[in-house]
């Protein structure tokens, strides 16, 4: 009986090692783990019948089932690592998709490119402890041109073509307007607060003027005033810098002209040395040549601003700054017509 | 303002390039728009006219013996009526490139046989030589035209253009530009003698002149010319006027308008013996009075115009343009000739109600100096006499009741000085500057200078316009670059602008491009979107460019439309569009209500093709998914609420939603209505809208809707309920009865079903239910008693059954 059940595991055993040889998947391999080491595999089954033996016997048949079991179960997990190492050789072919095949869709929206550039702007100047503040778009003529040092009547308001609002007050004036700038928002936060006063003001201008390829009537600008005792002319020149080399590029160089607009005094114009050809090519698209391109007005608050707002003059000093984010945009991203701006053409705002 | 360099050279020596010069002009403020050159004309020299004989062959031409002052004798044909022997000419040898003006092109000039004579150059035309569009005649060059000069040395030249800003009146003038080039190249400046004879009888005697109204008219200076001789100016005299982009008229007008050019100062010419009892009176209209002014137009006066009257009838609008009563003409033999300073506002108040922008009005409304009157007076009345003969008048009228008021003086002082600009600046050179400018300067102390200001500057009235003489002439460049170092102020809160910023990127962030659209629509756009008759008709705009962009939008509803409708020419779509911005609402007597919007339309498939989806069109409830993403990325639960039509009458009748969030109103959702939809033509239907009040949003309690709730470490159990109601109980009705139990942890809606198995009018809802409670688990027990009790309340406040039973 003993050497019967010997005999029988050993060929099992045997048996068992050879059919694994031959096995190379996953599903004969759990097939051959069920027939031999299943809870009625065939060695279970010779280990059961060992309850009719007599002790001794049991002893020594059993340690050699145990034996030939942890035996089979090495050579089972051997064996499935080999057939798992075959196969993750050969997974690149057997899984393999087209990664080319386009993306499921998910949709995007972009911002519209000049809330980008008016942010990159403002962004810039917020950096350097200026508040954002916004104003109205129908203003009154007192705070679009008196409050700026522009009266009735004043030769400078040719500057401005303006929309009037269709409005006739008690006096038989026409004072309601399209803002033509964000400026009048430096009267209006100068009668809010005292100095120290440091704001940028985005937002949307109108003028009564043709569209061509770089005007439009309706723009946006970006207003900035900076006021307190001490502010100087350098320190515009050095924030306007600044601005310049965060928008622009580090290596960027700027230059200031003398320029006019009525509520500054001196008034300049400032200009960045050309990135795009660096002053090397004649027929530069964006500088003309010239290797420098105008990117904005500024200049030292007219004292008339001031006392308009009753700030002392003898006290206070001053910096204004306006630019239009469309020019920056076109210079950046070399649009060649403004006109692209608010059409709101999808193949034109997709690019941004 | 067209200003030549010939004639620049008159007053200033300018040894820089042109373009140099027209650099350094434009650093210091006078820009140049352009430079121009005339010239490149080889093989063209100052020739001679020896001999004109007729053509053999032609009536119309001439056989002219042409010297090129080589030696040398060309045999020329010519067919201008005004060749004349003893002419200097522009002569073109064989080889010059002209403009040819029967191909109306430059061509290269080669010998020619005319009517059987060879021709052997030609006798130049403006018009060939590109000087002006002239071409019947030749150019006739003055007698003492040095003969056989390169025509380049002789009459090249370079014109500036420039864009002159409203401050810098004096560089519409070439000697305001030659004082400018002066001081920035430390050149002297030559101002022209303006002395002369007067041989003539007292002007006194002759004329009268007098100023009624002297608030508005400051200085008025007058001379008289007697027996003079009207006809063309000198040819120099209209090359001039030309190059300066005036047309030549006579010799007298000519002479005004050269002395404008000159001097700055608009100068009027009157035929004194048109000029009734040659009585001259400066004063405003009187009611009713009218005058034919010089373009023909005849112009009814009110009382606030100034005109130069006879004495009876006005004769001209002072500082604007003449009339035609008084006009020059070839009869005329006596000039009284006007030079006055007008009223700036006054004038340009004028020139705007009669839309009468002349080249004097524009001088006039910038506020030219009295001082100058004068000086151009004599000035042009020493021309008139050059060009025109006859003899002046002695002495001159000048009536200048201010004549006593000191030239303004404007102080300067180096603390103020660094004050603006942050730099140390010496006295000296401050003094060299206004030395440079001719500014005449004196100190008031250690640090301090009072300076005047010369004539032809209007712009300096205060110490900054010093200022900033100082630094233009001492060029940006050497003004140090500093950084702010003042406090920074407080940073204002700007909710608005952070609010606005963070609903741009979230509704980009679910799909939706931003545009940007003109806020200036026409009544049409709003009829077509079925805005209200009841609202309150929208702000027009008084002076519109175009009829279909005259009011102000009170909503961005037809924009969007029309962006949809626009893309949709050119587009496959999906289209998913918003637009952030302002609506006006009108308020009597304040400025409109500036309500901000953000509005977004969505139509077309819900995705680009693909190979993996299977695509159907975008509709509400896609919108609606966006839009709940959004409000809560922007931590807002938003409730939908169905929204009677009257209030939104642009939506679809029976989809559309009010979204609320906490009792209050935040937005609308909806289906475009289907004759909004034909209005605007859209082929993509349906096309689903929504629009969200960020005022309301902005006011809405801080932080609704985000408080932390205890993460429950105790399990849920999840019942499937379906329910039968009838299909006017809004789905969220149920939902929101299920949800609000305190052991409800979350409900899902996952099915919805009407149709075959159900009766009529009913409808099928089927719940994931899920409970759970913060502190213990639930027994099996207590999450069917709680549901059954919830069926209960279901029962009664919506009539829903369960499915099963």
């Amino acid at each position: 009986m003993t050497q019967s059940t010997v005999q029988s595991i050993e060929a099992l055993t045997q048996t068992a090692l050879d059919e694994l040889d031959s096995i190379d998947d996953a599903d004969s391999l759990e097939q051959w783990r069920v027939r031999f080491l299943g809870r009625r595999g065939e060695l279970t089954g010779i280990l059961r019948g060992l309850s009719q033996l007599d002790l001794e016997e049991r002893r020594q048949v059993g340690a050699l089932g145990n034996q030939a079991k942890s035996g089979l179960e090495e050579a089972l997990d051997r064996r499935s690592q080999e057939i798992s190492q075959a196969r993750l050789a050969q997974v690149a072919d057997l899984e393999r998709i087209d990664v080319t095949l386009p993306g499921r869709p998910v949709a995007t929206g972009r911002l519209h490119p000049t809330t980008q550039v008016v942010r990159e702007i403002t962004d810039a100047f917020v950096a350097m402890g200026f508040s954002i503040v916004e104003g109205p778009e129908v203003e009154w003529d007192h705070y679009n041109f008196e409050m700026l040092n522009i009266p009735q009547g004043h030769p400078a308001r040719d500057m401005w073509n303006t929309l009037w609002v269709d409005y006739v007050n008690e006096e038989g004036q026409r004072p309601m307007l399209l803002r033509t700038h964000t400026s009048p928002m430096q009267a209006r936060v100068m009668e809010q607060v005292q100095p120290p006063v440091r704001v940028v003001v985005p937002g949307k201008c109108y003028r009564y003027e043709a569209t061509d390829a770089t005007h439009e009537w309706h723009f946006y600008q970006v207003e900035g005033l900076a006021v307190d005792e001490g502010i100087t002319f350098a320190d515009l020149k050095g924030t306007l810098y600044e601005f310049a080399r965060r928008l622009f590029g580090s290596e960027r160089k700027v230059r200031f002209r003398c320029d006019y607009f009525p509520f500054v005094e001196p008034g300049v114009d400032m200009s960045i040395d050309c990135f795009a050809c660096d002053g090397s090519d004649n027929s530069c698209r964006i500088c003309r040549g010239s290797g420098w391109i105008e990117i904005m007005g500024a200049g030292m608050v007219h004292p008339q601003v001031l006392a308009g707002v009753g700030y002392d003059t003898e006290k206070y000093t001053g910096f204004a700054f306006g630019l239009g984010p469309e020019r920056i945009a076109m210079l950046k991203y070399g649009i060649d017509d403004i006109r692209h701006f608010y059409s709101n053409d999808l193949r034109f705002l997709r690019q941004f | 303002m067209q200003v030549p360099l010939s004639w620049l050279r008159e007053y200033v020596d300018i040894d820089l390039p042109p373009h140099e010069l027209a650099h350094r002009l434009t650093m210091a403020g006078v820009e140049v728009g352009e430079v121009t050159e005339f010239g490149g004309w080889e093989n063209c020299c100052v020739g001679l006219v020896l001999e004109v004989n007729p053509h053999p062959n032609a009536d119309s031409l001439q056989l002219c013996r042409v010297s090129p002052g080589d030696g040398s004798e060309m045999e020329v044909v010519c067919g201008a009526p005004n060749v004349a022997a003893g002419q200097k000419i522009c002569f073109a040898r064989v080889g010059a490139r002209l403009y040819n003006t029967h191909s109306e092109r430059h061509e290269t000039l080669k010998a020619a046989r005319i009517r059987g004579v060879v021709s052997e150059g030609m006798i130049c035309s403006e018009l060939e030589l590109g000087l002006g569009e002239a071409h019947e005649g030749i150019v006739v060059l003055p007698e003492d035209a040095p003969l056989g000069t390169p025509l380049d040395d002789y009459l090249g030249d370079t014109t500036l253009d420039l864009e002159v800003t409203p401050n810098r009146l004096d560089c519409f003038s070439v000697l305001g530009v030659a004082h400018e080039i002066g001081a920035l190249t430390g050149k002297p400046v030559r101002v022209p003698d303006v002395s002369y004879s007067e041989a003539g009888p007292p002007i006194a005697g002759e004329a009268s002149v007098s100023v009624a109204d002297p608030d508005l008219c400051h200085r008025y200076t007058a001379s008289l010319i007697q027996g003079i001789k009207i006809g063309p100016s000198p040819q120099w005299l209209q090359d001039r006027l030309t190059r300066a982009g005036l047309r030549p008229i006579s010799n007298v007008v000519d002479v005004t308008n050269y002395v404008m050019l000159e001097f700055n100062q608009p100068l009027h010419a009157f035929d004194l013996d048109k000029v009734r009892d040659k009585t001259v009176i400066v004063r405003r209209a009187a009611p009713g009075e009218t005058l034919e002014t010089l373009d023909g137009t005849p112009r009814e006066l009110n009382t606030e115009v100034l005109v130069i009257a006879d004495s009876r009838d006005p004769i001209g609008l002072g500082g604007v343009i003449g009339g035609a009563n008084s006009e020059i003409g070839p009869e005329t033999t006596s000039v009284l000739l006007e030079s006055a300073t007008f009223n700036s506002f006054n004038n340009r108040r004028t020139a705007d109600t009669f839309r009468l922008h002349t080249d004097a009005s524009q001088r006039f409304e910038k506020g030219l100096r009295p001082e100058l009157a004068p000086i151009a007076l004599r000035r042009a009345t020493q021309l008139i006499q050059e060009v025109a003969g006859g003899t002046i008048a002695q002495g001159i009228y000048d009536i200048y009741p201010d004549a006593d008021k000191p030239s303004p003086a404007v102080p300067l002082t180096l603390r103020r000085l660094k004050q603006i600009l942050g730099m140390d600046v010496t006295l000296e050179q401050v003094e060299e500057v206004f030395r440079s400018l001719e500014f005449a300067t004196e100190r008031t102390g250690e640090s301090s200078l009072e300076v005047a200001v010369p004539y032809w500057r209007s712009d300096i009235n205060i110490e900054e316009d010093l200022i900033e003489e100082v630094v233009r002439i001492i060029g940006y460049d050497n003004v140090p670059t500093t950084m702010l170092s003042t406090p920074i102020p407080y940073r204002q809160p700007a909710p608005m602008t952070e609010l606005r910023g963070r609903v741009k990127e979230v509704l980009a962030s679910v799909g939706l491009q931003e545009t940007i659209s003109y806020p200036l629509i026409s009544l049409e756009d709003l009829e077509k979107v079925n805005h209200g008759a009841g609202d309150h008709s929208p702000l027009r705009v008084a002076n519109p460019m175009s009829s279909d962009s005259d009011y102000l939008r009170p909503t961005l509803l037809s924009s969007l439309l029309n962006t949809l409708s626009y893309n949709e020419g050119h587009n496959e779509g999906p289209f998913r569009f918003f637009e952030q911005g302002r609506v006006f609402l009108p308020r009597s007597n304040q400025l409109p209500n500036e309500r901000e919007v953000a509005s977004g339309i969505v139509a077309g498939l819900r995705s680009e093709p693909s190979w993996l989806v299977d695509n159907g069109p975008l509709d509400f409830f896609d919108v609606k998914g966006m839009l709940t993403s959004a409000l809560v990325f922007l931590g807002i639960a938003p409730q939908w609420e169905p929204l009677p039509s009257p209030e939104a009458p642009a939506l679809h009748p029976g989809r559309c939603a009010r979204i609320m969030c906490d009792g209050n109103q935040i937005g609308v959702l909806g289906e475009i209505h289907p004759t909004v939809a034909d209005n605007f033509d859209l082929k993509h239907r349906p096309a689903t809208l929504f629009e969200l009040y960020l005022d309301d949003l902005l006011a809405l309690p801080e932080k609704s809707g985000r408080n932390f709730r205890s993460l429950t470490r105790f399990p849920a159990a999840n019942r499937d309920v379906a329910l039968l109601v009838a299909d006017d109980v809004p789905a969220g009705r149920v939902q929101e009865i299920l949800a609000r139990h305190r052991l409800v942890e979350r409900v899902e809606l996952f099915d919805v079903y009407e149709g075959q198995n159900l009766e009529g009018g009913v409808k099928s809802l089927a719940f994931h239910v899920y409970f759970q409670s913060p502190d213990r688990t639930l027994t099996a027990e207590e999450v069917n008693r709680t549901l059954d009790g919830l069926l209960r309340t279901l029962q009664r406040d919506t009539g829903a059954t369960l499915r099963d039973q």
